[in-house]
């Protein structure tokens, strides 16, 4: 059973048909990939799941229809999100940005995150602000694996504009954690996709222009071009 | 008098003021800071919640005035939150999405406030009764500075530091100073926005009516028009203070307010209202973003 279904999912934005009846599902566990070309609609598919962004269509989790549910309700049901420009608090400290995310109906699990990233608790009483791009993105993460209760983690581009070093390490953090959640992944990277991702939907124009794997998607360089603009899709490895 | 006399005077009567000032404009700023709401009704809840505490303390006008007062002004602070409540839930709630309604319905609340106490009071002032501690004046370096200045000055204080520590020290304080940032990515973390929406209305509500309460105090009578002039520069004191910054807005409070204490007795009356709005284009010049914090 998925733990995630989309069907027929519409959004637009001012004038703009972004999103045109996109149906998907997510398996449980490991991490599935959703990517394709700039602008195809990757982020405001996770804002849809989200509901923060105006849509029309379905979406279940676990079985239960969330489509109608608010914002908050959405993230109590159990999905985390890390959006593409992190989205940490600036103003507020390391510590103040994770007890944000503790909830009530939750264990807390600052033992895995600490353990993942010891500068969150090293760090504790510094401002999000004047963290580095990558320390944001570990924070952002933190935040999202802090309750045990989540259970789908909505991570969009976490690689984005990070030094080849921090990449790893927020690689190595994903695979672990997705050993306990399932993570919908969106990624512009390929070869990052390819290290994390067994599935991969692939948008294109708003649609879905392919569901597989990424294996299929590194060895198949004709389809890799045709979804995703990549010339050669094992060069980019 | 001597200089030091009159600076001693306008000083602590201008902190008085601005403190009057801080009052409007931390909930304001936080309403800002937090809903992006114009609020244009903040002044009626000013205004409302003083002729409430007026009507409802009348009849103990003739009895203790320690009394009197002290029930007004608790009676202004729950009427403030409670108009702040029903407006928040009624009237801005069902327009978060519509800006331009939001500040129409904000106008018309504070219009129609306004038209609803002068038709019900009169546009005449209403005399307030003061205990006789706050009725008199202080000592102060060679002068007498009448004693309400610096009772309000120092409500105002004891607000400014319960309002940093509720937003400091509480979870729902983290949640209305990660909301200023990010209303989005609150709600995303599973935190009901509009609860804290609400709370902020009716914490600015209830400092509103204290200050309309205070008004009173300061000046010596009530009137319908009062909450609509002293709106404007807390508007004033929020932009030079920095937009959702209560700190900010204290300080504001206290230049804006001292500097037109000191203009108006230095150049000529109407001078240092004046140069509060040249305070307002300085600002806005030399930082065109205001902050964001607390």
């Amino acid at each position: 059973m998925n733990v995630l279904e989309v069907r027929d999912l519409h959004v637009h934005i001012g004038q703009s048909h972004i999103l045109h009846g996109l149906s998907f599902g997510v398996p449980r566990g490991g991490i599935t990939g959703l990517l394709g070309r700039n602008g195809v609609g990757k982020t405001t598919t996770l804002r849809g799941i989200l509901g923060l962004v105006d849509r029309t269509g379905g979406v279940d989790f676990e079985g239960e229809t969330i489509a109608t549910l608010r914002t908050h309700e959405i993230a109590r049901r159990g999905i985390a999100y890390v959006p593409e420009d992190r989205d940490v608090f600036s103003a507020l400290t390391v510590e103040e940005n994770l007890r944000l995310a503790e909830r009530a109906d939750c264990e807390h699990q600052y033992d895995l995150i600490y353990e993942l990233f010891p500068e969150m608790k090293t760090r504790g009483a510094q401002r999000a602000g004047t963290l580095s791009g990558g320390q944001q993105q570990m924070l952002a993460l933190s935040r999202a694996l802090l309750n045990g209760g989540n259970r789908l983690l909505l991570v969009d581009e976490p690689t984005k504009g990070l030094a080849p070093l921090v990449v790893r390490h927020v690689v190595d953090a994903l695979k672990r954690a997705a050993q306990a959640v399932t993570i919908l992944l969106v990624e512009q990277n390929l070869s990052v996709a390819h290290k994390l991702a067994r599935d991969a939907i692939v948008l294109d124009q708003g649609r879905v222009g392919y569901v597989g794997t990424v294996e299929e998607l590194m060895n198949d360089p004709e389809l890799a071009r045709h979804h995703l603009g990549v010339g050669s899709a094992k060069a980019d490895r | 008098m001597s200089t030091v006399s009159t600076v001693a005077l306008l000083l602590l009567t201008g902190l008085g003021l601005g403190g009057l000032y801080f009052l409007i404009a931390s909930g304001l700023s936080l309403i800002w800071g937090l809903m992006r709401v114009l609020n244009f009704a903040h002044g009626a809840l000013f205004t409302l919640a003083a002729y409430i505490a007026w009507q409802v303390t009348l009849p103990l006008q003739g009895g203790n005035a320690l009394v009197a007062w002290s029930t007004g002004l608790v009676v202004a602070v729950i009427a403030g939150g409670s108009c702040a409540f029903l407006l928040e839930v009624f009237l801005i709630r069902p327009l978060y999405a519509r800006p331009i309604g939001q500040i129409l319905v904000t106008v018309g609340v504070a219009l129609a406030a306004v038209a609803l106490v002068e038709g019900a009071y009169g546009s005449d002032p209403k005399q307030m009764t003061l205990p006789a501690w706050m009725a008199g004046s202080i000592h102060v370096l060679g002068t007498d500075v009448p004693t309400t200045r610096i009772a309000i000055a120092a409500i105002a204080l004891v607000v400014l530091a319960a309002l940093l520590f509720f937003l400091r020290g509480t979870r729902y304080g983290l949640v209305i100073r990660a909301g200023v940032e990010n209303r989005a990515m609150v709600e995303a973390l599973g935190i009901d926005v509009d609860r804290a929406f609400t709370l902020v209305f009716v914490i600015g509500g209830m400092a509103a009516g204290l200050a309309g309460f205070l008004a009173g105090t300061y000046f010596g009578y009530i009137d319908p028009v009062r909450g609509t002039s002293m709106l404007i520069f807390a508007f004033i004191v929020v932009v030079i203070g920095g937009l959702g910054s209560i700190t900010g807005s204290a300080i504001a409070a206290a230049v804006v307010a001292v500097v037109q204490q000191f203009l108006n007795f230095y150049a000529a009356p109407g001078i240092g209202d004046f140069s509060v709005v040249i305070l307002l284009a300085a600002a806005l010049l030399l930082r065109p973003r205001t902050a964001e914090s607390t």
